[in-house]
């Protein structure tokens, strides 16, 4: 690891990436130090969410370097990067996509027994969320019986209730209206300022990226923070 | 909006007379409001009297003298300061901001920095009403929100036109 990028706690290195000839990132460059919260924005089409992707180890890039902690995702085997997602990473996306088979505890707990966790165990740590996001008495209740911004919030609790270094949110509150994005938005905000979890969210709402710290702007694959958003010291 | 900023910066691109500069203005700025002749030549005559401009030609007409103004380097740094600054972010900006991108866009000037720089001013001010809607009573929360959204809709603006620059700079540069 170089001197500079000690203080980041991830970081994309001229990455690009094509699907089959359609160019999705062209040297797209970003760093997040830790604790921070990032919004990534641009337009449709502009490869923001394939660089949330990359940073995150489910796509690889074809050019440049990621790095997490010190290491390079981006050299690393399917199952290497699988483990750093289940273990330190956590995940939020624009429809919850909750277990429809699984309770909302359950669900909250996924990540947890995925981890190896015991089932009881798991299901004794994911309990406390349900208040801390205002769902309490909904923890029987399966997806198709919540409201979005419940599933959501359950979501969001299962996206942090291990505690993840980094969580990668795509579009969190887009599936959402205004009043309810915004409940979301400030429990993630509150949650994950609480555990000390760098947060990155793609969204293309400004108010969501006004939740953050900092933005940068995805533009033809590339990655631009503006001269009055550096990146903090 | 400002007209004698704008008028500076019809200026920039050519010496012009006052007539040509009333049309270029009821053309692109004007939108349905016309410049009304008296307050050209008084924007103009204030612009002189501060050495913004000077007049370097004075021809004979059916009417009153014609006058041709040329902008000073006074003037043109003023035109480039008030293009580069980002304007305060309050709501309710459409109007400077689209005449400063098509002034930037007419002088081959950076048009999407200045519109990004706005951006982050925008933003900045947005992260600010943010904090207060969620540490202030409910009576900021209100106020905070109303500003929100009207800001989110300069920023949806700036979006659009950054995505359509090429196009517009086509269209006023013609």
């Amino acid at each position: 690891m170089t001197a500079t990028s000690e203080r980041y706690v991830i970081e994309a290195r001229d990455v690009e990436l094509s699907f089959g000839e359609t160019p999705a990132l062209r040297g797209a460059s970003l760093s997040v130090v830790a604790g921070e919260i990032l919004a990534i924005m641009g337009p449709s089409g502009s490869g923001k969410s394939t660089l949330l992707h990359c940073l995150a180890g489910i796509l690889v890039p074809i050019a440049g370097e990621i790095h997490f902690d010190g290491r390079r995702v981006d050299t690393m085997s399917e199952t290497q990067r699988s483990a750093l997602r289940r273990d330190r990473f956590g995940f939020v996306f624009q429809f919850g996509q909750l277990v429809p088979e699984l309770t909302a505890e359950e669900n909250v707990a996924l990540s947890l027994l995925l981890a190896g966790i015991r089932r009881d165990r798991a299901l004794k740590e994911a309990r406390p969320w349900f208040a801390r996001m205002g769902l309490d008495g909904l923890e029987r209740r399966r997806s198709g019986e919540l409201s979005g911004g419940q599933a959501q919030r359950v979501a969001l609790a299962r996206g942090l209730v291990a505690r993840p270094e980094i969580l990668f949110a795509d579009e969190p509150t887009g599936s959402l209206d205004s009043f309810t994005g915004e409940q979301v938005m400030d429990l993630l905000v509150a949650s994950a300022r609480e555990q000390g979890t760098t947060v990155i969210i793609v969204t293309h709402e400004p108010r969501v990226a006004a939740c953050a710290d900092r933005e940068v702007i995805v533009r033809d694959g590339k990655a631009t923070t503006l001269a009055a958003d550096r990146v903090p010291s | 909006m400002s007209v004698p900023l704008t008028l500076l910066g019809l200026l920039e691109r050519e010496p012009s007379h006052g007539y040509d500069l009333k049309r270029d203005y009821d053309t692109y700025f004007g939108r349905g409001r016309p410049l009304p002749f008296g307050q050209v030549y008084a924007t103009l005559g204030r612009l002189a009297r501060d050495g913004k401009v000077v007049i370097d030609e004075v021809a004979p007409g059916d009417g009153p003298e014609r006058k041709r103004y040329v902008i000073t380097e006074g003037g043109a740094t003023e035109v480039d300061t008030w293009l580069t600054e980002p304007v305060p972010a309050e709501p309710h900006l459409q109007t400077v901001l689209f005449s400063k991108v098509v002034l930037a866009l007419m002088l081959d000037r950076p048009a999407a920095e200045y519109l990004d720089a706005q951006r982050a001013a925008h933003l900045q001010r947005m992260r600010e009403l943010t904090e207060i809607r969620r540490s202030g009573d409910l009576v900021d929360a209100i106020l905070a929100d109303h500003g929100l959204f009207h800001l989110e809709a300069d920023l949806r603006w700036i979006d659009m036109t950054s995505a359509r620059l090429g196009a517009l700079a086509a269209e006023v540069r013609s």
